[in-house]
């Protein structure tokens, strides 16, 4: 008799890669939604029962087919992946049945069981990359991943407006492209040189080719690859638009997950792939990730301070937070890493909760511009208090998850010996209070306009926004399950390099 | 668990105050403020057999980070502080519901829900077992009194907002968290201990000092200048807020982080022995003498008692920074003192404001004759904060001069003598102005404001009284401070 349990991390990306054509077939919105949603509750719980296993008896490895690991594909679930799983299925089992109502305002009726399956797909790509072990597999459910969003975001374009969204859509696309052809020539690089694809193989091969130009290169191109996946400055122009023109579903759903992937895929090329190959990395992560990094915090924030559109404010905002969790990375050890990596969770229930928000005033305005949105804190009470606690974690206010990221990135800065980063670090949660602050004093201050008239927001759009936004101060406060997971994992990658 | 009690209350009050706004009369509303602040204020008094017992009641929340938790623990100066918060929220939540009622002020369920907040994270900061903790609940102490800072929602509002959101939050994450961080850095522990955490390390002068500059800059609710422009803008807030929040909770908040940081961080002797705490004599100090004379050329009552409020603030902070016994437990006095006088002050401002609409000193001629209990109220109260016997303020004083004779030398204790001049020559001209003065014509139909606004302040003036006839129980309570296994 075969173990229910045992299948676990391949089921997580079956169900859903099934259950998307399934959607397109039924042809109905209302089915479309609950198998959506279904499916993000199934991975939800396969995600936390595999971190419960991967804490309790170490990691697993599971070959598909048992083919083995220099023939086949294996999928690899250790404490990392199994983190980044529960973060994408934990923010998509919120969005889902959050898009209800969202969607149907902003999506034309015959478009709505394609949207459904495009997204279902999108989130089988992002869970496919966090659970397997097979270096070509990345590549694959990478493009799944993009290909989908592309459509995805294509699909917020406005009739009679001008078509911003397949824009930013191509764009993306374009910058998409030569992202996964980078990964994909990396790949390929690492393949000839070792004639293997599994991560675990790689990583015990490539130490002895160090030296060899092609690894070298292979290394650029990879980490330049999951760079722009990742929207890493230089490389992040293409994520304003996308976040900003999006339907506000798919703006949640993207912020809250894809670039956390992205963050994953580096951090595995970094430590497990590379770690131990190349003894100059943790120079480079000094000279040339931190630094970028800082450039991001920096001007990311500047540009969110500047805009006066709430989406175009988070959107530059992550660019910002993805930011900081590169710099937790660039600092290459154990607080900086923790840091970096519990952010990813922290930011997925915060911008995921913001980005809801926003889109709760989108039902009602029709708008996400500040100028539109005046007083919107007096008609919408409870959608504002909601963005404004979502905010207060951006700021990294105490009590909230985006106090413990910023917590372990000073204690990293400490320990790497650069007190001066700390006091950046802190230096940019200030510019967060500005462009926070910028909505909320909009929302407070300034009177609702008269003409028209405006309610509350759904209660369900409501709750699974303020589910997400409690989340996000719940684990401020009681933060040793995720943290617990993120230290284990920097633990991890740091010592063995993972595999 | 006994100390969850209080610190759990004013929550509830605000979450209740949230539901009665929406269902039932503002009446029952406000009467159930007052009532919670009675029933607090009881759960307060509770604890103070117990300390005087040598127990110390905790409370563990949840471990934050591995090592580092959120619990909370009664000893004996967090309980003084914790004292007069709770003790004056009650006179507050009564004048507070007479003013607003007065005023006819909008979003009153929004203000009281606030007020009740910003309590209970001022209690929280009393009864703090760390660092961490008092952070904590530092920050959301700023956070839940902007939206009473910014309650009219006007262009002035907002700029004043700004003002007090920036220096504030900007002062407490660049300083504070950098000092809090550090420490835990460099000794592993954010716990307040006896004596202090760097015990049997070996550290610079400099480096201490520049940590405690972190701290006492990091904590910009104690106005230290440069950064007390906050507190004298923050005075476009409703006069209930000046009073609690910029009398007692907030103010008091930041320089008891400074007084406690002083005394269980760095540790008297420590800092003493170390000489890292003589540049913070002289800018506290300065921080004295230069308020004070700002305070002497302000018209607006509610602006010169800001400035009165940071003289006195720096007071308390040079008080620390003598970082001896003696000066600590005058500094812990005049937190008590300072609050029940200077609360008093800004109800008889407020006061003079709902039933005069009178904002400028230099209009209020003759009005002892007008508004008597108020006045009366205002002449005690402006007697204490001087410091003159038979009011509380002099206690404080006395102790706080002795230990800058202790700690510091002839020249620090001559600042308070001419601070104690100063403060003469900024309030009895406004007592002066009311007894000796004709009021002018058109002020022949003034009265006393509603029983409400005027009851409160002539309940503190009293209050100033008794403090100077009693004052034995304080000075037991704070010498526990120093008595082995205190903390």
């Amino acid at each position: 008799m075969i173990e229910w349990s045992q299948h676990l991390p391949v089921l997580q990306v079956v169900v859903p890669l099934i259950v998307a054509p399934i959607i397109v077939l039924f042809r109905n919105k209302n089915i479309a939604w609950f198998l959506a949603t279904a499916t993000a509750f199934f991975s939800l719980y396969t995600s936390i029962e595999l971190l419960t296993i991967v804490q309790e008896s170490g990691p697993i490895d599971y070959a598909i087919g048992n083919w083995e690991r220099h023939v086949g594909i294996v999928y690899h679930i250790d404490i990392a992946n199994a983190y980044i799983l529960t973060i994408v299925s934990a923010v998509s089992a919120f969005v889902f049945p959050y898009s209800y109502h969202s969607i149907q305002q902003e999506i034309p009726e015959y478009k709505l069981h394609h949207f459904y399956a495009a997204l279902v797909l999108c989130l089988t790509g992002l869970l496919g990359i966090a659970a397997t072990g097979d270096a070509f597999n990345v590549f694959v459910f990478l493009e799944i991943s993009s290909l989908s969003t592309y459509a995805l975001v294509a699909m917020g374009d406005k009739p009679g407006k001008p078509p911003r969204a397949s824009l930013a859509a191509y764009r993306y696309l374009i910058m998409g492209t030569i992202g996964g052809t980078f990964i994909l020539l990396g790949i390929g690089f690492l393949y000839m040189m070792t004639g293997t694809l599994n991560m675990a193989e790689l990583s015990e091969k490539l130490p002895a080719l160090s030296d060899t130009s092609t690894v070298r290169a292979a290394f650029a191109f990879i980490t330049v690859g999951a760079s722009i996946k990742l929207a890493l400055f230089p490389v992040h122009t293409w994520l304003p638009n996308i976040y900003t023109h999006a339907p506000n579903v798919v703006s949640a759903f993207l912020s809250s997950t894809a670039t956390k992937v992205s963050y994953y895929v580096l951090l595995r090329a970094m430590y497990t792939l590379f770690g131990a190959a190349l003894a100059a990395q943790a120079l480079q992560l000094k000279l040339l990730i931190g630094p970028m990094a800082l450039v991001a915090i920096f001007l990311g924030s500047f540009n969110a301070i500047k805009q006066t559109n709430i989406k175009k404010i988070l959107a530059f905002s992550s660019v910002a937070q993805i930011g900081y969790m590169v710099l937790g990375l660039s600092m290459n050890n154990l607080d900086g890493l923790t840091g970096g990596l519990i952010h990813l969770f922290n930011h997925a229930l915060m911008k995921g909760g913001l980005f809801m928000a926003v889109g709760c005033m989108f039902y009602r305005y029709q708008s996400v511009e500040l100028s539109d949105l005046k007083g919107v804190g007096r008609t919408m009470p409870f959608t504002t208090f909601a963005f404004v606690l979502g905010g207060l974690g951006l700021i990294g206010v105490p009590l909230t998850a985006g106090f413990i990221s910023k917590w372990y990135l000073v204690l990293g800065a400490f320990e790497a010996d650069v007190w001066w980063l700390a006091i950046l670090i802190l230096i940019a949660s200030l510019m967060a209070v500005m462009y926070i602050f910028k909505v909320i004093e909009t929302a407070y201050f300034q009177e609702p306009n008269t003409d028209i008239e405006v309610s509350e927001a759904p209660l369900s759009m409501l709750v699974p926004t303020y589910a997400l936004v409690l989340a996000s101060v719940y684990f401020g406060i009681f933060t040793e399950p995720m943290l617990g997971a993120a230290r284990e994992a920097a633990e991890m990658f740091l010592s063995a390099g993972g595999m | 668990m006994e100390i969850l009690i209080p610190l759990l209350l004013p929550l509830i009050t605000a979450a209740l105050i949230q539901i009665l706004g929406r269902f039932a009369s503002p009446n029952i509303r406000d009467g159930v403020h007052t009532l919670m602040a009675v029933v607090t204020f009881y759960f307060v008094i509770q604890l103070i057999g117990p300390v005087m017992d040598g127990q110390r009641p905790d409370f563990f929340v949840a471990e934050m980070f591995p090592g580092l938790t959120l619990s909370f623990k009664v000893e004996p100066l967090g309980l003084v502080f914790a004292l007069v918060a709770s003790g004056l929220w009650i006179p507050t939540s009564v004048y507070a519901f007479g003013y607003m009622r007065g005023h006819h002020e909008s979003n009153q369920t929004r203000f009281f829900t606030c007020f009740a907040l910003a309590i209970g994270f001022a209690l929280g900061v009393a009864f703090s077992e760390n660092l961490l903790t008092l952070f904590c609940y530092y920050e959301a102490l700023t956070f839940s009194t902007y939206p009473l800072v910014t309650h009219y929602q006007n262009a002035e509002a907002r700029r004043a907002g700004r003002i007090y959101m920036g220096i504030l939050v900007t002062t407490s994450v660049c300083f504070l968290l950098v000092g809090i961080a550090s420490v835990w850095f460099l000794t592993g522990t954010l716990t307040f201990t006896q004596g202090g955490v760097f015990t049997g390390g070996e550290y610079e002068t400099w480096q201490i000092a520049l940590l405690l500059a972190l701290f006492a800059f990091g904590t910009a609710k104690a106005a230290l200048f440069p950064f007390h422009k906050w507190l004298p803008n923050a005075m476009v807030a409703p006069t209930p807020v000046s009073a609690l929040l910029h009398a007692v909770a907030v103010v008091k908040a930041g320089v008891f982080t400074v007084l406690k940081v002083v005394i269980y961080i760095f540790g008297l002797e420590f800092l003493s022995e170390l000489g890292a705490n003589n540049w913070l004599m002289v800018v506290a100090g300065f921080t004295i003498l230069f308020s004070s004379t700002v305070a002497l050329f302000k018209d607006n009552l509610k602006a010169r008692l800001a400035y009165s409020t940071i003289s006195q603030l720096a007071y308390i902070v040079l008080g620390a920074a003598f970082a001896t016994q003696t000066a600590a437990i005058g500094a812990a006095m005049h937190i008590v003192m300072h609050a029940v006088g200077k609360i008093t002050l800004f109800f008889c401002a407020g006061a003079i404001y709902v039933g005069a609409h009178k904002k400028y000193i230099s209009q209020m001629d003759g009005l002892g004759h007008k508004m008597p209990f108020t006045m009366a109220a205002f002449t005690i109260a402006s007697f204490s904060i001087i410091g003159l016997p038979p009011f509380g303020g002099m206690w404080s004083k006395w102790f706080l001069g002795l230990g800058a004779l202790e700690g510091g030398s002839w020249g620090f204790m001559s600042i308070y003598m001419i601070s104690s001049l100063l403060s003469i020559a900024y309030l009895m001209p406004i007592v002066g102005r009311a007894y000796f003065r004709k009021p002018s014509e058109k002020d022949a139909d003034l009265h006393e404001a509603p029983w409400m606004c005027v009851l409160p302040p002539c309940l503190t003036a009293i209050g100033c009284v008794l403090l100077f006839l009693f004052p034995e129980g304080l000075f037991d309570l704070l010498n526990l401070m120093f008595v082995e296994g205190g903390q």
